[in-house]
């Protein structure tokens, strides 16, 4: 272990200290002077971001370090600087939660920032121990978040079941990854990958654990027929932690697909594409017609999720460079818009319960005109109206998947995009058209107005001007 | 030539004076009604300098804007325009304009009434201006969202069925465009819409991708049996929505047959042209029927457009039968003039026929015809312009209205006679449904007190007359200009969709 080694750690050793400070420094902090927890965290964030970002790998040049376990490029340094900017705008819109509902305790940061280190390890794996390491990490503070409000019985038993389940999912995953290890003799993913370009190998081992480290992914993913544990995680967490699972886990899933079966086992991809196919169909269907049923809003976001993960297993099924930066994309998209969608959600809740309801939405366009319209912008987004972000997510998508050869499939899933739209117009048709019942007024604190503003014009700002954006994704994938 | 980019002023200035009103409306109403008004007439002023600056005789395309919008995809903010696109610009500006001083009374949130409709304004001169698919594809969606809200906001009883409607139907159309669009992207290499009109397209591929464009702006024009949701939204929406989707919105699908259709997939387009033709004569006389079921007056315009939309489809593909018939380019070219005239013509006559119900409805609140009777005896101002408005409708030549439809019938008798024949049932049931409206409504007897206390015409709903009046007879009296405008342009698409475009 060097220096430069350790030097290509940074951002993670920095989030590491950052996260055990935060952990001492909260016992001696009293709860009226807990904002400073909050400042502490979204301090860290920032000085990860900077490190992050004066760090950023050129284009095509990949690093290795700690014995090859560790890898630094470009895709994962982007995705991590994306990572911190969701999970400050999720501190911002949790802290404002936390307080009315009397939850506002330094666990919540310290878990957090864990969650994050697990996501950053995850994304700079190239080694399957490495990346089952960042997973457990991830799972295990997430699950303990969902736990967070321990009164609640709702979020108990979400807790208890999101454990089970993902456990399962991580055993599945484990125990593809010893098939690999047996069939391949390693564990580094770039080896992992070479000899199967090298022919080498038990193809029946092979199938078997390429089938397992699917199901994993598609697990964590909360792909369809693997969805169960989405809608109760949803519903039954705290809406702050609903808000944090779905925005940057999701990023995490993407890290934890491209490098398993790109890094790892691109050589397989006719065997893997074929299994995405089957998981992005069902996930598509399942996760849009179920969310038409819906009357809660946390549900019904629950399964929008399935079908956003559906969209973005499109891009990755291609496996092409464009199809990853696409997936790439709708997975940076998919987090900013979530975290939009919830942050309003906890913007409408009173003091004396959430506002799960898609009725606690009434009249929202005349109580506070302002959060209605980025809601409506957040909405069209989903529904991947034009000129939003989540357009261009879902075209780039259905571009890479018509240059695989898979017409039908983009015909299909723009289909199940028309019927995503309409539950999603029911949100806009809530807020717009229907007269208000209750007068309270809809406010939060100036960070949290800013920020969601913030990120409700990035909706249409990151549309109007995706060339960026989209440029940045794909040069983690070509260079050029 | 100006050297000011001017298909970007139009389309920019409504679209910031629409965040502007919405912006300052909440705060301060007394300034929405007069900044909407300085901005329509400021694009309306920008259109005429347009005009001015156009030249009719060139196939290129003029005031062209081209700026990298996504370098990654080739894709361009590019504009331009020819003889095809200008005569809907200079509709969309007039329009809107009339729209905003129609809707000078409305009290329900104002600021953001305005601004949809200047909103919608910007974005539907980027529709007609795009010279990129992608681009083309963003304004099209777009629309959908102040349309949305216009309805659902201002409409009727039954707006939010209506308006999810219109929404769905519209979206399901587009999204097999948008997969036709990504198609020749990879095939092309570029998002360029004149590079689209070049690609060599093997047939079946060509088959399916004509579908999907017919699909897209099947719905949108609308074309029997995809045309459900018209009746239901021109019920629903306020007057101003009424007067923009029959205008202007139900113009998009014809110009993006023009555009895109016709020109990129020729040999399809002159396959199925029996399917489109068919389809357009059964609008045009089973349309022709059902509206004179109707005894809801919106309705019956409503299909009335239905009806006048099929004559557009019709003119825009008998080219393929007239010259396989007799090989007459000039009469494959009138087919094509007349839809244009009759699509411009329309947009004037059913906007005025529904700000005439929309004037009814605001002071007897009931679009019935059986709730009126004798309106012309307290309204004689009103019953003039009715009639020479329904007359236009049914084609009475002087008007607008017998322009177009003329010029497709006589192309129709160069194709098949049948055509002409069915074609031409419309100038009688036309006739039957419109004149049968004015009576039902204007004429006769005093029916009921209501109408009894009708007072007539506003200075403001005689400028709105007025000027839709003069458009209507002028046109019908010397369409001299409209044709001229895009006489070339016409003939330089008549030649292109007659040559085949297979590899």
């Amino acid at each position: 272990m060097t220096l430069t080694e350790l030097q290509l750690a940074l951002p993670e050793i920095l989030v590491l200290s950052a996260a055990c400070v935060i952990l001492l420094a909260d016992l001696f902090i009293s709860d009226q002077r807990r904002g400073l927890t909050h400042m502490l965290a979204v301090i860290t964030l920032v000085f990860a971001a900077i490190l992050s970002l004066r760090l950023m790998m050129p284009p095509g040049e990949v690093v290795y370090a700690f014995s090859d376990t560790f890898v630094r490029d470009r895709f994962g340094d982007i995705l991590k600087v994306f990572s911190y900017l969701t999970l400050a705008a999720v501190f911002v819109y949790a802290k404002h939660y936390l307080r009315v509902f009397g939850l506002f305790k330094g666990e919540f940061y310290t878990l957090s920032l864990f969650a994050l280190l697990g996501v950053m390890v995850l994304i700079s794996a190239s080694n399957m121990i490495t990346l089952y390491l960042g997973l457990e990490l991830l799972g295990l503070s997430t699950y303990a978040l969902v736990a967070l409000n321990r009164d609640s019985r709702l979020g108990s038993e979400a807790a208890m079941k999101y454990f089970i389940l993902g456990s399962l999912a991580s055993g599945l995953l484990l125990y593809g990854m010893s098939l690999l290890y047996g069939a391949t003799g390693s564990l580094q993913l770039a080896e992992i990958s070479a000899s199967l370009t090298g022919g080498a190998g038990d193809s029946m081992l092979l199938t078997f654990g390429l089938v397992f480290v699917v199901i994993g992914v598609a697990f964590k993913l909360g792909a369809v027929p693997f969805h169960m544990w989405v809608p109760d995680v949803y519903h039954g967490a705290p809406l702050a932690i609903t808000l944090f699972i779905s925005s940057v886990p999701k990023l995490a899933g993407l890290a934890l697909a491209i490098r398993l079966l790109d890094n790892g086992l691109g050589g397989l991809h006719g065997d893997w594409q074929g299994m995405l196919v089957v998981l992005a169909v069902l996930s598509l269907l399942l996760g849009n017609f179920a969310a038409i049923a819906q009357t809660n809003i946390k549900r019904m976001l629950a399964y929008s999720t399935i079908s956003h993960m559906g969209f973005m297993l499109l891009g990755i099924l291609a496996g092409t460079p464009e199809g990853y930066a696409a997936a790439m994309f709708y997975a940076i998209a998919y987090a900013l818009m979530s975290a939009g969608a919830f942050a309003v959600i906890i913007m409408v809740s009173g003091p004396d319960r959430e506002a799960d309801q898609i009725d606690d939405f009434k009249g929202l366009a005349r109580r506070n005109p302002w959060h209605a319209f980025l809601m409506m912008m957040v909405l069209f987004s989903l529904a991947g109206i034009p000129v939003f972000l989540g357009f261009f997510a879902k075209w780039q998508v259905i571009a890479a998947v018509i240059a695989a050869g898979f017409t039908w499939l983009a015909v299909l899933a723009v289909l199940t995009a028309v019927i995503g739209a309409f539950y999603y117009l029911r949100v806009v048709k809530v807020m717009y058209f229907d007269e208000p019942e209750i007068e309270r007024p809809v406010t939060a604190p100036v960070d949290f107005r800013a920020v969601l503003t913030a990120n409700g014009v990035a909706m249409l700002a990151l549309g109007l001007f995706s060339g960026g954006l989209i440029s940045l994704c794909l040069s983690a994938f070509v260079v050029s | 030539m100006f050297e000011w980019p001017l298909l970007s002023l139009l389309i920019w200035v409504p679209i910031l004076a629409a965040a502007l009103i919405a912006a300052i409306g909440g705060g301060s109403p007394k300034l929405v009604r007069p900044l909407a008004l300085i901005a329509a007439i400021v694009s309306f002023l920008l259109a005429l300098v347009l005009y001015a600056g156009f030249d009719s005789g060139s196939t290129a395309k003029q005031f062209e804007e081209q700026v990298v919008w996504i370098a990654a995809f080739s894709v361009y903010y590019h504009l331009g325009i020819d003889g095809l696109s200008l005569p809907l610009i200079l509709l969309t500006t007039p329009i809107s304009l009339l729209i905003i001083v129609a809707s000078w009374h409305i009290k329900d949130r104002p600021h953001l009434y305005m601004a949809s409709f200047l909103l919608l304004q910007g974005l539907m001169v980027g529709v007609f201006s795009s010279l990129d698919a992608l681009l083309f594809y963003v304004f099209f969606e777009a629309m959908l969202v102040p349309m949305f809200l216009i309805i659902g906001i201002w409409g009727g009883p039954n707006r939010i069925y209506a308006t999810v409607k219109l929404f769905l139907f519209t979206f399901f159309g587009s999204v097999f465009m948008l997969i036709a669009l990504l198609w020749l992207y990879l095939q092309s290499g570029s998002f360029q819409i004149l590079d689209f009109h070049q690609l060599p397209i093997a047939l079946h591929a060509q088959i399916l991708i004509f579908l999907a464009f017919l699909v897209a702006f099947g719905v949108k024009l609308p074309m029997w049996p995809i045309h459900t949701w018209l009746p239901d939204a021109h019920v629903e929406a306020p007057t101003g929505g009424s007067v923009v989707l029959a205008a202007i919105m139900l113009k998009i699908g014809g110009y993006g047959l023009v555009r895109f259709a016709l020109p990129i997939t020729p040999d399809a387009a002159a396959a199925l042209d029996w399917l489109v033709i068919g389809l357009s004569l059964v609008a045009i006389a089973y349309i022709g029927f059902v509206a004179l079921a109707q005894s809801d007056m919106k309705k019956l315009i409503a299909y009335s457009s239905i009806a006048h939309m099929g004559f557009v489809t019709l003119g825009l593909f008998l080219a393929f039968a007239i010259t396989r018939n007799t090989d007459n380019i000039v009469g494959a070219g009138l087919g094509v003039t007349g839809a244009m005239v009759q699509m411009i013509s329309h947009a004037f006559v059913s906007g005025a026929m529904f700000l005439i119900i929309g004037m009814l409805y605001d002071r007897v609140h009931s679009r019935d015809m059986a709730s009126y009777g004798g309106v012309a005896n307290t309204m004689p101002w009103l019953g003039m312009f009715a009639v020479l408005f329904f007359m236009a409708n049914a084609g009475l030549p002087g008007t607008s209205g017998f322009v177009g439809e003329f010029m497709v019938i006589m192309a129709a008798f160069h194709a098949n006679f049948w055509f002409a024949f069915v074609a031409a049932s419309s100038l009688l049931l036309g006739a039957a449904y419109s004149l049968w409206l004015v009576r039902r409504v204007f004429y006769g007897e005093v029916a009921n007190n209501a109408v009894a206390g009708l007072k007539d015409l506003s200075p403001r709903e005689w400028f709105l007359m007025i000027t839709l009046a003069v458009f209507v007879l002028a046109i019908g009296i010397w369409p001299y200009p409209l044709i001229e405008m895009m006489e070339v342009s016409v003939g330089h698409l008549v030649e292109h969709i007659m040559v085949s475009k297979l590899p």
